[in-house]
């Protein structure tokens, strides 16, 4: 999968899973999005880069209005999900953030066991039935997040007592757990050695079959071996969207082509 | 930038052998060395003090916990108690205390006589020197109780004059008698006599902690007991209130209340009332709870409501403090998979701050059994409280006194007898104020987690 030529790579659907349309984030008087437009489609991994402080967190955060929590932070435009505008004044965020699952640059399990971390979601949104359905969404996540085989003898011991890489693919079981349509990845790997990082990068290629996911990443080599379509920020611009292959290879604009070539960022 | 400037220049320390020490090491050293003696010394003299605060308290206090009782057989003479032989009780409540006085006087002096002793003192009448006014109140409410042993001899261990319990701790001296209309030489003669013959002796004191107070003249029989139950009433309405209303208004405050100005106002004058002066708390309770409100004067609810607005800015800002120091990447998590704020917040957030929230909250309630101040203004000092309240609604709306109020209507006093008493009343008030923090180091321990 990993060595097919990045030029022959592309979008599995070409449904149109999020659109974006003239997004502006503003926080307090910093305008920190201008003008974005992007297409995210269903059952693709899109990538964002870009420089630090480009915007790329700001705008990953739109998509599932974690936003809201930030008392400064405005945001205008349209954003939709299968046609809905998620802003839209009937939509309610919490709603949506089943919908939309994210997974932190930092791994942030709770302080609590593996079981019940997984089960947190699946639990108050009234997924299971009964102990026995619980236990299988358990499973099925947990295996999903490639770590089933590491922690099926320790449900219950605490989450934060796994090493830095497990926790992060923990995060990323709870996050599926709840059985979202749209993935959201901030840096997801930026705390992970090469092992740990190499089996997410596995994990979301296999999310990629259910999932639209979207991630952001600091590391070329990441963004050009997971995802297909790559979304390129700098200073608050989406400067370049396309083919992850064309992007990496052929870039439009030159600011794209001085960032992957190393020169600015 | 040119690469110049970041090339090293000629280095301006000189090479030497890390086996000396240069100067410029040595004087670092040195001030470090000096700042450690510093905080060595400082902890020192905390400790002297706090030694030294220690052994005056023991030393002061711990002898309120035994009392000097005399121990007799009193008989319960038909003739006085019960003129008219029909054992009807209203009868015998006709009796007042004053009946009753001879009976003891005769008893205690029958201990004298049957053991030749010899002493100027020859009559009963001259007992009473020895014997507390709170005696024959203990053997009518006995006789009231129990009608049918009039006219059998009982023993009584009754309590000595204040006086005589101060000859025996060493309080009062011979030296000082003549000048003393309470007492005189030939009465601390006898008591040696009797001290040594097993009638009059120190026992623990069990009525220091739960009797109740006694008026000037009675220091003997003083207690702390019911000043304790309206600390109990007043702590049990500051629990009541203060937590929710503490914890909601943090709560709120911090995780949902937009940033804005007025919300910056509130938190301002939040800080600041924790720094209020408690007297200032007082006389806000007299004027809105008894003057408007027209509450009872004096009663634990009052108190109560008054410690609970001293009580609230403390445990809103431990409470706030706590939640803040759970980490945004929890919020985060939470409301990733779909948790609404406020379950983020009651399933998350509020677990990970509960010890520092109890914590608080503890500390807020010793604080307030030790405030004294504001119950100067509300009337909870003074001598009120003779009896236990019966019940639970009395025990908000009887008037009482609390522990450190009554301690200082103690030290008030005149008689030194009272003097010893305060002391012990601190000691009491210190174990509860150590057991509260003890539990609230346990609660610590027993919830808190890592994340
Ligand atoms: N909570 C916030 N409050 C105020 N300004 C913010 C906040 N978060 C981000 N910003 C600002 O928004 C801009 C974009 O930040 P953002 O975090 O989206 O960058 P980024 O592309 O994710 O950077 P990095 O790669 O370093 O994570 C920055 O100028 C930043 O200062
Ligand atoms: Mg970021």
């Amino acid at each position: 999968m990993y060595d097919a030529p990045l030029t022959r790579r592309e979008a599995a659907v070409d449904d149109v899973k999020i659109s974006a349309r003239d997004v502006q984030v503003f926080y307090g008087d910093n305008h920190a999005i201008k003008d974005v437009d992007v297409d995210i489609q269903d059952k693709t991994v899109t990538a964002f880069i870009g420089p630090s402080g480009c915007g790329k967190s700001t705008f990953l955060r739109c998509l599932n209005r974690m936003n809201d929590t930030i008392d400064i932070c405005r945001v205008e435009g349209r954003i939709t999900i299968d046609g809905d505008d998620i802003y839209d004044k009937r939509v309610d965020p919490v709603q949506l953030r089943a919908k939309v699952g994210m997974v932190f640059q930092k791994p942030n399990p709770f302080p609590k066991s593996i079981y019940d971390n997984v089960a947190y979601g699946p639990k108050i949104h009234g997924m299971a039935k009964n102990k026995a359905e619980l236990d299988e969404i358990v499973e099925r996540a947990l295996r999903r997040g490639a770590i089933w085989d590491e922690v099926k003898d320790r449900l219950h011991a605490p989450g934060t007592g796994l090493s830095g890489g497990q926790q992060q693919r923990l995060c990323i079981a709870r996050a599926v757990a709840t059985e979202p349509e749209v993935l959201l990845m901030d840096e997801p790997c930026s705390a992970l050695d090469p092992i740990a990082t190499a089996q997410v990068e596995e994990l979301i290629d296999e999310l990629r079959q259910t999932y639209s996911v979207v991630i952001v990443t600091h590391s070329m080599q990441q963004a050009a071996r997971v995802s297909q379509k790559t979304a390129f920020f700098h200073l608050g611009h989406l400067v370049e969207f396309g083919e992850t292959g064309q992007i990496f290879t052929n870039p439009e604009d030159k600011r794209t082509e001085s960032y992957i070539t190393g020169r600015i960022g | 930038m040119s690469d110049a400037s970041l090339a090293p220049a000629a280095s301006p320390r000189a090479r030497r052998s890390l086996m000396e020490t240069d100067a410029h090491t040595a004087k670092r050293n040195a001030a470090e060395k000096r700042f450690r003696l510093y905080g060595v010394a400082a902890i020192c003299a905390g400790l002297f003090f706090l030694v030294v605060l220690l052994t005056s308290i023991l030393g002061n206090g711990l002898s309120a916990f035994q009392q000097t009782f005399i121990t007799t057989q009193v008989f319960l003479d038909p003739a006085k108690l019960d003129k008219a032989g029909n054992r009807d009780p209203d009868d015998i409540r006709k009796v007042s205390t004053f009946g009753y006085t001879p009976l003891i006087q005769n008893a205690v002096f029958e201990e004298v006589t049957s053991r030749n002793i010899e002493t100027p003192l020859d009559s009963a009448k001259d007992m009473k020197a020895l014997i507390s006014a709170s005696a024959a109140a203990q053997v009518r409410d006995f006789v009231i109780a129990n009608p049918d042993r009039i006219g059998e001899t009982v023993e009584f261990r009754i309590l000595a004059a204040s006086r005589v319990d101060g000859y025996l701790k060493d309080r009062v001296f011979r030296e000082d008698v003549a000048r003393d209309k309470n007492i005189d030489a030939e009465h601390l003669d006898l008591t040696d006599a009797l001290v040594s013959a097993g009638v009059i002796a120190k026992q623990f004191n069990t009525s220091f902690i739960f009797g109740s107070d006694a008026s000037e003249s009675r220091a003997e029989s003083a207690g702390l007991g019911v000043s304790m139950l309206g600390s109990f009433f007043m702590m049990l309405v500051v629990l009541v209130l203060a937590l929710p209303i503490g914890v909601a208004a943090s709560i709120y405050l911090e995780e949902f209340a937009p940033q804005n100005r007025f919300t910056d106002l509130i938190e301002v004058n939040i800080s600041n009332l924790a720094a209020v002066p408690s007297i200032v708390f007082g006389i806000l309770g007299l004027a809105v709870f008894i003057q408007f409100a027209h509450l009872p004067q004096s009663a634990p609810i009052v108190g109560g409501l008054v410690l609970t607005l001293m009580t609230l800015p403390t445990i809103i800002i431990s409470t706030r403090a706590s939640l803040k120091s759970v980490p945004p990447s929890i919020r985060d998590a939470a409301l990733g998979v779909g948790a609404s704020k406020m379950q983020a917040v009651f399933h998350h957030v509020l677990p990970l701050a509960m010890p520092g929230i109890l914590t608080g909250t503890i500390i807020g309630l010793a604080q307030a059994l030790g405030e004294t101040a504001p119950l100067l203004l509300i009337g909870m000092v003074g001598y009120i409280a003779t009896n236990y309240p019966d019940g639970f609604v009395s025990g908000f709306m009887d008037p009482n006194s609390a522990m450190p109020a009554q301690i200082y209507e103690w030290a008030k006093r005149a008689d030194p007898a009272y003097y010893e008493r305060a002391w012990g009343g601190i000691i009491i008030l210190l174990v509860f104020l150590l057991t509260m923090n003890l539990i609230a180091i346990l609660l610590r321990r027993r919830f808190e987690r890592r994340w």
